[in-house]
């Protein structure tokens, strides 16, 4: 029992990073219909922000933790999200109209180009940092000496996604932001005609969506303590999966995917063997995906007439 | 659109440096991952061959000729290791030294054997690698068979009725080195209490960590890379593990305990004795740390195995590979390692592998086997 109760906390961790990205592709589809293949990268992008703010700050002699992850988060959000607006702006919006796979052509394009920009940019060398958060808490120690132990990263981890899940699902229920979204996800031609500003509305979703990339860049460098120009690639795949299975497109599926995809792998890697945990995690896809072809969370696409 | 500019004068500088290279008289190439998780180690290879260039043009280069050196990329990635092959083959590049990974050495020696390269690798250590039969290649490090035993030994006589658990990352070197070191604990006497695989290139092993904490484990010898043995270490004291790791000779580089930070303490691994300490290599040394480069793990390999080439064309009054490699596997060569001579399958004749201790200081020195 004791051991699955760890096992339990090691994969809803993981799949809090991966719900987290995972949001950022689901929300892109709802809205504009297209993959956005760069979003891993824009993950990958956001976790080396977080790592240089990080280095600035203890180089003018900052200490205290809280203040200095407060600052990261919000500088790595800001400038991560910049990176999401450039990149529909440049790649995307030209192409909106274009034919559908266009996009989705562009948006690997741009992915090789981010990762490419940070390997000339940033070195090919995996980045560390030093553990920042450490300590953790025993929960219970069984009989035969297990322990379960949560560490404060793991807390920070789950906290913070949940708290961001929450700040997201009130923005998109209850703001003109959040109305004007799903307005242009039901019909754009509609909603523009009725006076929302579609470029915006999209541009925004790109922002948002880059924002909790960033957020998960933060998470994961704090969590496994290095960043590298290709963590973006498995990163998103996993992500992409996680939206898929959670139903592409709905906000809480991309989360409950996320979490799906974790806790399959762990619990597989816990009770069966470690080296076909990403063959259990993609069988699992398929197979949820032939009973519902629209995953856990997902509504069938209606066809507009 | 910086970004563009920026990939633009890369691929330029690099078209301006292969012509560069290409108009020097005799081209030799050094092969290894510059770029991707092993790159601290490609970095190790780099060092070491532009030192040795520099210091052997410094003596006169190679019959009358001087050397140049070409630097290429394979990623630790087998597919890039054998075009990287093909390509130095087709530039009619006499010898390499390289690659890094021996899953990159391996499929990359055959396509030098077809394009007439001689290989020495610095730093591949599985076996199959020289025993393959196959004539251009040579190494001078020791082998996976050689090394497993040692740090078989080792637990063997320092973890006497503890929990072992053997954990590998299925590549060629981990797999080997991890299968090797089995072998000889089970001849000892001592039986794994786990056996696990993992993917390299993951980042997550919370639930592999849990595992080890249900067995009880006391030691777990890792057959991989320092990356993913760092992240292990890691996540095992989040977890609050106290399990000793121990791994292979792809620890040795500092970039370990800047992964790990002070985790790194009483981790072990196996590598040839500190080239660093021995007498040939002091001058070398100096030279590395005036330029502020520690050479640390396959730096001074790297060296050696350009001066055994040097040496050896030298001596055969040619550059061609085969004649080449006839003389080295004849003779008997100064290197920066001391004397190295090689056997007719292309390992060196005396190898001795030791154990090394990381502190919580970030660095590591070898440690007597027989005292502790």
């Amino acid at each position: 029992m004791d051991y699955f109760a760890q096992q339990l906390i090691n994969g809803l961790v993981l799949g809090s990073i991966y719900g987290l990205i995972a949001i950022g592709y689901t929300m892109v589809y709802g809205i504009v219909g297209m993959i956005n293949f760069a979003h891993g990268d824009i993950f990958m992008i956001g976790g080396f922000i977080a790592l240089i703010t990080f280095l600035i700050l203890v180089s003018l002699g900052l200490t205290a933790v809280p203040v200095i992850l407060l600052v990261v988060l919000l500088v790595a959000m800001a400038i991560t999200a910049l990176y999401g607006w450039t990149v529909e702006r440049i790649a995307y919006r030209p192409l909106r109209h274009s034919f559908r796979l266009a996009p989705m052509l562009s948006a690997i394009g741009m992915s090789f180009v981010l990762m490419n920009y940070s390997q000339v940019a940033q070195g090919a060398r995996v980045k560390p940092i030093p553990p920042l958060i450490t300590g953790g808490h025993t929960l219970h120690e069984s009989a035969d000496g297990f322990v379960v132990q949560l560490s404060n990263v793991q807390i920070l981890v789950v906290v913070t996604t949940i708290v961001l899940l929450s700040i997201f699902t009130w923005l998109v229920s209850h703001t003109r932001l959040g109305r004007d979204m799903r307005a242009c996800e039901q019909d754009q031609t509609m909603a523009a005609l009725l006076g929302v500003d579609v470029d915006r509305t999209i541009s925004m979703t790109f922002v948002i969506g880059a924002a909790l990339a960033a957020v998960a860049g933060l998470m994961y460098l704090l969590y496994y303590g290095l960043v590298d120009f290709f963590m973006g690639f498995v990163a998103g795949i996993k992500a992409f999966t996680a939206a898929v299975l959670g139903g592409i497109g709905s906000l809480p599926g991309a989360m409950l995917g996320g979490l799906a995809i974790g806790l399959i792998e762990t619990f597989w890697s816990a009770y069966f063997s470690v080296e076909y945990k990403d063959v259990a995690a993609f069988s699992i896809l398929i197979v949820v995906l032939i009973f519902m072809p629209t995953g856990l969370l997902g509504r069938p696409e209606v066809e507009k007439v | 659109m910086k970004s563009l500019k920026l990939i633009g004068l890369a691929f330029g500088a690099s078209i301006a440096l292969s012509s560069a290279a290409f108009a020097q008289d005799v081209t030799i190439a050094v092969a290894g991952p510059m770029t991707g998780g092993e790159s601290a180690f490609g970095r190790q290879m780099k060092n070491g061959a532009e030192m040795a260039v520099a210091d052997l043009n410094a003596a006169g280069g190679v019959n009358g000729k001087k050397l140049a050196l070409d630097v290429e990329d394979d990623a630790c990635d087998p597919k890039q290791a054998r075009s990287v092959a093909e390509k130095i083959a087709g530039a009619k590049i006499p010898f390499v030294a390289g690659h890094y990974c021996s899953s990159s050495s391996i499929p990359a020696s055959e396509a030098y054997a077809d394009g007439n390269v001689l290989q020495i690798t610095p730093a591949s250590t599985n076996p199959l690698f020289t025993e393959r039969k196959l004539w251009n290649v040579a190494r001078v490090c020791g082998r996976d068979d050689q090394q497993g035993l040692i740090a078989a030994q080792f637990i063997a006589k320092n973890f006497k009725g503890k929990n072992i658990a053997i954990l590998n990352d299925k590549t060629t070197y981990g797999k080997g080195l991890a299968d090797e070191t089995k072998k000889a604990l089970n001849k000892a006497g001592v039986t794994e209490k786990m056996n696990e695989s993992y993917n390299k290139g993951d980042k997550d092993f919370n639930a592999i960590v849990s595992r080890l904490k249900r067995d009880n484990i006391d030691l777990v010898f890792v057959g991989g890379y320092h990356q993913e043995a760092g992240l292990i270490l890691r996540q095992m004291r989040d977890q609050g593990l106290k399990t000793v790791l121990m791994a292979g000779d792809a620890m040795n580089d500092k970039e370990f305990a800047s992964i790990t930070g002070p985790a790194a303490e009483g981790t072990l691994f196996t590598f040839g004795p500190d080239p660093r300490n021995k007498p040939t290599a002091k001058a070398i040394v100096e030279k590395f740390k005036a330029k502020n480069i520690d050479p640390e793990g396959y730096t001074l390999y790297t060296y050696a195995a350009m001066q055994v080439w040097t040496q050896a064309v030298a001596k055969a009054k040619t550059t061609d590979p085969k004649k080449v490699m006839e003389t080295i596997k004849g003779g008997e060569w100064d290197t920066v390692l001391g004397k190295l001579s090689f056997d007719a399958k292309g390992d060196i004749k005396v190898i001795d592998y030791v154990v090394y201790k990381w502190d919580a200081k970030g660095n590591y020195a070898e440690i007597n086997p027989k005292g502790s």
